[in-house]
């Protein structure tokens, strides 16, 4: 019996677009695309492929991203930032390490914020000049704006930290196709590579996040059986854990900003060194002129570490009893992210698999490859051998009941998209609004869990208590993000939702920042939006005519008149330079065709199911 | 058909509406569906496709877990056949189940004091065993004797043993952490 899917649902557009897969990542970014059907990682000027993940402001607010900024990390610690992956999405509160870091951190609630002498900034902010940086890398290499992009985040980055994620990328300037969680990436990379089939395990550890995923692979087909992870554990912890030894060695309690910084380093170069070698020196220079010597065997830093390597296992043995399996069910453990190359994580994987992990990509660019097959994918430059691709939500979403306790909506591991409805009721006589709060996680104190967003329901019409009856829709979409909708079922009246979420910024937020860095050329935003509509257009035209070449006979003489004369209207308009014009004229034409597309959808899956059902008498 | 429109999961999969089900067929026929209405086939369509995509492939995962797991498909037949579980305020069992839910919660606590992971993974492959035999009966009460309401008394038996199922779990992550 095989499965067919390789006849997609709706033929995909002639014209290439370009599309790229960016592994935005706490240590190292990349981005690769799929040129001529083979995925291929981009290169700056010099040849390298990895860019360092850190962003340096200068005075006059210009910034150096990468190797150049990297050159400033041991002089001017405070306005060089490394690592901002792991502030993304997080409030102060959330973070244990942070006085050790050399920021100084702005007073302000939510997403974290930084002082530099250019003037505040956040994560997302700082995300997003690594992201641009990228993106011109991509333009350069290819010659061509890009159409969209896949971004890749850790498996079990919750609400806030992808929300925060896809904020820079529109910051950055780029449409984001979809959120990938980076062990999904892996596996697509690693199974169309190996023509893989069967459940396997993607183990990666990277500089800052551990995730761990459970995937079935079968003809074209990745699901994901379940995720876990930890969103603050990766190889930068291994430094710091040869960083405090090497403060014992050396007797030092204090060191300052410069000298943390530099002896941070040096344990990370000797932690890489020990993946080669059985003994690493380390000498590092202090600010006040003396030097800090000592060498490091591996022996001792298994020991250091072996916390850190168990720290891992836990999550792996949880994601294998929700997938509801055993070691033995594992056929393959794929290895990803560059802190998997220390070979106490390679023993660790294989004692508790009980198999020799799977090293055959290299593992600092199969994240980057995986996003960029299924950018390619999604830009709809894929014919016949089509994929797909059924990811997970990593955590529980709940909701604060009585008494500070989680009620569990939607539980991990469940399948996106999805959407659960709720009711809920008044409990005062004429009572028009409510709150609801949202958290995501597994314990039963919504104090131990994530807060997500505060939503506040306004406008139910006055009833007495207990008798409005408002059923709120939370619906996770396939990257992983909720959003809310609510209407009271008596009356129906759509209740009006202002959600303030705990670490985001909103929607005003982005747009605002967005125009900022364009404050002095007003008409570089008229031009950017409408060069965005004639795209915009020239798609939706596209995508009609190829839907009408195919199911035009699901149409009447009436209807087909009507989709037509709006194709026409919308022509002409994009032929002129008024962005809200075009706007109007997609927005009637998308109207237009709202019952001709669902005519299609259904059209399309009985015909599926009637094919599957002649094979199945075949067979 | 809009995705709302949708009444039926098993019209939705084709497949005929009985707690025992091909789960094979199952399984396929839903790849099939998600394989044309998963939202990355929408990525480079209207905003319009987009959300309709959204909308089916929301309705197929729903309609997909509620047929692939047991207790939820046994609720899902019941309410086709207009019985209602009541699980929320009907809570009259018999005594002997009663009793044997006593010493269930027992265990669980002597296990959880013990810190003993050993004791609750014994505990939750007795639950499983315990578990499939009530689905036993289940697929007898609705599929053969059609006896809808000593089915929904079932079900809702089966529903206190998955609620200690997730407490054990929960008890599990707790130890583990
Ligand atoms: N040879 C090596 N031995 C040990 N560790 C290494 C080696 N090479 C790289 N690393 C470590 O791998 C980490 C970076 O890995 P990687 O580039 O995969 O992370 P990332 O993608 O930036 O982070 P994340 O995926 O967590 O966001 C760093 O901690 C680095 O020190
Ligand atoms: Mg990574």
């Amino acid at each position: 019996m095989l499965l067919q899917i390789s006849e997609p649902g709706i033929k995909p557009l002639k014209p290439r677009r370009i599309a790229v897969g960016i592994d935005l990542g706490t240590t190292h970014s990349l981005v690769a695309t799929v040129d001529d059907q083979r995925p291929k990682v981009l290169e700056d000027g010099q040849g390298r492929v990895l860019l360092p993940s850190v962003v340096h402001y200068r005075a006059d607010h210009t910034v150096d991203v990468g190797y150049e900024a990297i050159a400033w990390q041991n002089d001017d610690p405070e306005n060089t930032f490394v690592s901002v992956k792991r502030y993304m999405g997080r409030g102060r509160d959330d973070l244990p390490e942070t006085h050790n870091a050399p920021y100084r951190f702005a007073d302000v609630p939510g997403m974290v914020q930084f002082e530099t002498r250019a003037g505040t900034v956040s994560p997302v902010q700082i995300s997003a000049e690594i992201l641009k940086a990228l993106r011109e890398r991509a333009i350069r290499a290819l010659g061509d704006d890009i159409a969209g992009a896949v971004i890749t985040v850790p498996a079990y980055f919750d609400d806030a930290q992808r929300q925060a994620t896809k904020d820079a990328a529109k910051l950055a300037g780029l449409e984001v196709f979809r959120l990938l969680n980076e062990p999904t990436a892996a596996a697509v990379a690693y199974g169309l590579d190996q023509a893989a089939e069967g459940v396997y395990a993607v183990y990666d550890l990277g500089g800052g996040t551990f995730d761990i995923s459970i995937l079935k692979l079968t003809r074209g087909v990745f699901e994901v059986l379940a995720t876990n992870g930890d969103p603050a554990l990766g190889g930068d912890d291994f430094d710091r854990a040869v960083y405090d030894w090497m403060l014992r060695e050396a007797g030092i309690s204090a060191p300052n900003a410069g000298d943390a910084r530099r002896l941070l380093s040096a344990a990370r170069e000797a932690k890489e060194r020990l993946s080669e070698q059985d003994s690493a020196p380390i000498i590092a220079p202090l600010s006040d002129g003396a030097a800090v010597r000592c060498t490091l065997s591996r022996e001792t830093f298994d020991t250091l570490t072996s916390d850190l390597v168990k720290r891992t296992i836990t999550p792996v043995r949880k994601a294998l009893r929700d997938a509801g399996l055993s070691i033995e069910d594992i056929k393959g453990v794929v290895l990803v992210g560059g802190a998997t190359r220390m070979p106490c994580i390679r023993k660790a994987v294989a004692d508790f698999f009980q198999q020799p992990p799977r090293v055959d990509l290299d593992p600092d660019k199969v994240v980057a490859i995986g996003a960029a097959l299924q950018a390619n994918a999604l830009a709809g430059n894929r014919g016949d051998d089509d994929w797909l691709l059924l990811d997970v939500i990593p955590l529980s979403l709940g909701i604060e009941t009585m008494g500070g306790l989680t009620e569990k909506i939607i539980p991990r591991n469940s399948t996106l998209p999805l959407a659960r409805a709720q009711d809920f009721t008044t409990w005062k006589d004429g009572q028009t609004a409510m709150s609801i709060h949202v958290v995501q996680g597994e314990r039963e104190l919504v104090s131990e869990c994530r807060s997500l967003a505060r939503f506040e329901l306004r406008g139910i019409p006055p009833m007495v208590a207990g008798a409005a009856r408002v059923r709120v829709t939370f619906q996770v979409d396939a990257d992983g993000l909720l959003s809310v909708s609510a209407a009271e079922q008596t009356s129906g009246v759509e209740a009006k939702i202002e959600v303030k979420p705990s670490y985001g910024l909103n929607d005003a937020d982005i747009t605002r920042m967005i125009e900022d860095s364009y404050k002095h050329a007003r008409h570089d935003i008229e031009a950017r939006r409408l060069r965005e509509q004639k795209v915009e257009a020239l798609r939706l035209i596209e995508a009609t005519e190829a839907a009408l070449a195919e199911d035009s006979e699901l149409l009447s003489a009436d209807e087909l008149v009507v989709i037509h004369e709006n194709m026409r209207i919308l022509k002409e308009t994009s032929d002129g330079n008024d962005w809200e014009a075009i706007k109007k004229a997609a927005d009637a034409l998308n109207e237009a065709s709202t019952e001709f597309a669902s005519r299609r959808m259904n059209h399309s899956i009985r015909k599926a199911l009637a094919g599957q059902k002649l094979e199945e008498l075949d067979a | 058909m809009t995705p709302e429109a949708t009444r039926n999961y098993f019209e939705l999969f084709q497949l005929p509406p009985s707690f025992q089900l091909d789960l094979d067929r199952l399984d396929r026929r839903y790849r099939e569906i998600q394989a044309r209405v998963h939202p990355d086939k929408a990525a480079h369509l209207s905003d319009t496709e987009k959300r309709l995509f959204l909308q089916w492939a929301t309705l197929a995962n729903e309609a997909y877990n509620t047929l692939k797991r047991p207790l939820d498909r046994a609720r899902y037949l019941l309410r086709i056949h207009g019985v209602d579980t009541r699980e929320e305020d009907n809570t009259a069992m018999p005594p002997e189940f009663l009793l044997e839910q006593i010493e269930w919660r027992e265990e669980l606590q002597a296990a959880v004091a013990l810190k003993s992971l050993t004791a609750l993974d014994g505990l939750a492959a007795r639950l499983r065993k315990e578990m499939n035999s009530l689905l036993g009966s289940l697929a007898t009460l609705l599929d053969v004797e059609r006896r809808h309401p000593a089915a929904a008394d079932v079900v809702r038996q089966l529903a206190f043993l998955e609620k200690l199922g997730r407490d054990i779990d929960q008890a599990q992550t707790e130890l583990e952490e």
